[in-house]
């Protein structure tokens, strides 16, 4: 019944502006309560943000090393498929990227849960340029999400460039994602900023990789939201983030090049014994 | 080795083209002789016809030495044929160039006259006349018929042209009727210009020379707007735009941009303009400016008036368009790009990247067999796929480890193999057969492998090759 009321509104507010003489502009984004804010799908997640992540904002996402790039992609492209579902993505991407992790796939964005032939793929030799490409994509309003993959710690990537990027995000409501690599966390007028890294899946039937896994970071929220860690998985069916459950008698997601874990602090038990 | 050419200083001491280069030096020792480029002739010759390109955008080459200009309805423009001529000579021996010219009613009279008789103009009608005393030479036809028409005893166009037709015919073929014909101004024939004249083409001439870029840019949309009126008569858009900088000294510099559907919007292929305006740029030879600005719009399409979707969906639509186009002039035309499937099931064939700007959004049909396995295909794949090791259990199962850029994987999951065979219609019988496993290591990265040949039944040692990455 709540539904069928919220679409007359809708409907009524189309009317009232198309009798003003406007047409309204299609969005291409997600609908949204009006905050701007849009739910991963994992519960603990949006709880934590607040409801969710911002639309009309510059997000950056770091990939931990190297070899968690394919990971920090996946998850940026999860987000993507989040904020607008339908609307046209740019990804802009430099050149030698190609080389080092292989080509873009549309068969593979496909399994992702995103459609292709709404993908605009823009190669730029440098970072300058990936940023002017960055900048003009994010200031058409018709585009649903820019992805910049960015290599390193370009100069011309400095507090005035994000600024800039994060204004046209707001002006124009696209949302901008930024993935990093080979690079250190450092100021940047990002609303969020975030650390990936790739996790072993949980084994579907049959012992075969289950889908993909990640164990993410929250490093550094504007609202002062403290970092955690968290980790999910992409539930491409019903496009998605879910959260993950580590389940018992299950393989734990042990880094094997690592000599040894960290060694855990003996927790404070917060109930006092009684006695 | 023989002279190809001679200067005015050489004929005057009595060489002549094809002369050996032996006899020349004979009579004149101190000669100096540079090999002959015929490639850098015909860019010199290709050249002086883009700065010709002022005059009409009807230009021939007339190898090795000529141009052939067709200025029906141009030379008002210059006031008149005399005035053109004098323009055109005048620019010719400014650039350094000895040049001589003939206006005649057909492209072969003229270039008759050029090469051989008194250059200038000749009156409507007057070609035949004009040539009469023109030796047999002029008529452009190979030195044999040449040599035989001269022994007898038929020396000039003239003599020639006064004798019955049908007689010529019989003895030297059809060809050389003609070609009398069409030199007398009998007969005319159309020229075939160098670059293809585009339906709509607008100019602009400068009183001075103008070198700052607004002012180009600012004389541009001018043009611009004028180009849109004339296409708007037609009902028609453009895709592609011209636009040829003629600087005074010669050079033409040509900026083209592209757009993804018609247009005639003229501030939107300004604004394309601008992104490719710094190519008018010549650090080493800056030139005196510019004094004729043309835009040809060399492709064109029907520009029916849009419908209005009541939702605002055509508007986006349009506005990604233009962000495309925006991004075309700025990065270039193979750097923006849209996925686009393929018939095939090889993967790497299965789809290409093609320019946006060719391609409209939604062109992707199939999301590939069985999408919703998790490691169905890999975000992003490797073209070429590149060579790694591999340690099996058994030999035609999937890897347990496998060293690739100098680490070593270990495989804890497994799924496959995905068989792919080869495509005989295209690569041959012996295309090996693709045995595909998705692998995920202990740290959650994955990997698209094959192995290349069925063990034992195609190859005794079969190679294994990395494919893709999955997120």
């Amino acid at each position: 019944m709540t539904a069928r009321r919220d679409t007359l509104a809708a409907l009524k507010g189309t009317l009232a502006r198309l009798e003003r003489g406007g047409m309204p502009p299609a969005s291409p984004h997600a609908p949204s309560d009006g905050s701007g804010l849009v739910p991963l799908g994992a519960a603990g997640l949006d709880a934590a943000l607040g409801g969710g992540i911002a639309r009309a904002a510059l997000h950056e996402v770091h990939a931990e090393a190297p070899v968690h790039v394919p990971a920090a992609t996946g998850f940026t492209l999860g987000l993507a498929r989040r904020v607008a579902p339908a609307g046209p993505l740019v990804w802009v991407r430099q050149r030698f990227l190609d080389q080092e992790f292989g080509r873009p796939y549309g068969r593979g964005l496909a399994a992702l849960g995103l459609d292709p032939g709404a993908v605009v793929m823009v190669r730029v030799r440098d970072a300058e340029d990936a940023l002017r490409a960055t900048l003009d994509a994010a200031r058409c309003g018709a585009v649903g999400t820019v992805v910049a993959d960015i290599w390193g710690a370009p100069k011309i990537l400095d507090l005035t460039a994000s600024r800039r990027l994060s204004l046209a995000a707001a002006e124009s409501g696209v949302t901008v994602l930024m993935t990093r690599a080979g690079a250190e966390p450092e100021p940047s007028a990002a609303l969020s900023r975030w650390r990936v890294r790739g996790l072993a899946s949980e084994a579907a039937e049959g012992g075969m990789p289950g889908r993909p896994a990640f164990s993410v970071t929250l490093l550094r929220h504007r609202a002062g939201i403290p970092p955690r860690d968290w980790s999910m998985e992409w539930d491409r069916e019903h496009g998605r983030f879910r959260e993950r459950t580590a389940l018992p008698g299950r393989l734990a997601p042990l880094p094997a090049e690592r000599t040894a874990a960290p060694p855990v602090e003996p927790q404070s038990i917060p109930f006092r014994r009684a006695g | 080795m023989r002279l190809a050419a001679v200067d005015p200083m050489a004929r005057e001491l009595g060489l002549v083209p094809g002369q050996k280069l032996a006899d020349a030096r004979a009579c004149v020792p101190q000669l100096a002789a540079i090999d002959h480029d015929p490639v850098a002739d015909q860019n010199l010759l290709e050249r002086l016809a883009d700065a010709a390109d002022r005059y009409t955008p009807l230009v021939a080459l007339n190898a090795p030495d000529g141009l052939t200009l067709d200025v029906t309805g141009c030379a008002h423009l210059f006031g008149g044929e005399a005035a053109l001529c004098r323009d055109l000579l005048e620019r010719m021996r400014g650039a350094g160039f000895t040049a001589r010219a003939a206006l005649a009613g057909t492209p072969e009279a003229a270039a008759a006259l050029a090469r051989h008789g008194r250059p200038g103009i000749v009156p409507p009608g007057g070609e035949a006349e004009a040539v009469a005393r023109l030796p047999v030479g002029a008529l452009g036809i190979d030195a044999s018929t040449a040599l035989a028409l001269t022994r007898a005893g038929l020396k000039t166009i003239g003599d020639l042209a006064s004798r019955p037709s049908d007689l010529l015919v019989a003895r030297f073929g059809a060809g050389l009727a003609t070609r009398l014909r069409r030199v007398c101004g009998h007969e005319d024939a159309r020229l075939t210009p160098r670059r293809a004249v585009a339906a709509c083409m607008v100019e602009r001439r400068f009183a001075e020379p103008v070198a700052r870029r607004e002012d180009l840019t600012g004389a541009l949309s001018l043009v611009l707007g004028k180009a849109a009126a004339s296409l708007e008569q037609r009902g028609e858009g453009g895709r592609l735009f011209e636009a040829s900088f003629f600087r005074t000294d010669g050079v033409v510099r040509r900026i083209a941009v592209e757009t993804g559907e018609a247009t005639r919007d003229t501030a939107a292929v300004s604004r394309l303009f601008t992104e490719r305006m710094h190519l008018l740029d010549d650090p080493t030879d800056p030139g005196f400016g510019f004094d004729l600005l043309r835009l040809a719009v060399p492709r064109t399409e029907v520009l029916a008036a849009r419908q209005v979707l009541i939702d605002g969906r055509g508007e986006a639509e349009r506005e990604t368009t233009a962000l495309v186009d925006h991004l075309v002039a700025r990065f270039g035309r193979s750097n923006v790009l849209r996925f686009l499937d393929r018939p095939s099931h090889i993967p790497e064939r299965a789809e290409v990247m093609v320019p946006a700007i060719a391609v409209g959004g939604g062109s992707y049909r199939s999301a590939g067999p069985a999408a919703a396995r998790p490691l169905a295909r890999p975000l992003q794949l490797f073209d070429p796929p590149q060579p790694i090791e591999t340690l099996a259990e058994v030999p035609d199962g999937p890897p347990a480890s496998f060293h690739w850029r100098r680490t070593t994987f270990q495989i804890i999951r497994a799924e496959g193999p995905e068989r792919i065979a080869g495509e005989w219609w295209r690569d041959g019988e012996d295309m090996l057969t693709r045995d595909y496993y998705g692998l995920e290591d202990r740290e959650g990265r994955r990997f698209w492998v094959f192995r290349q040949g069925l063990y034992g039944r195609e190859t005794a040692s079969p190679r294994w090759f990395i494919h893709g990455l999955f997120a």
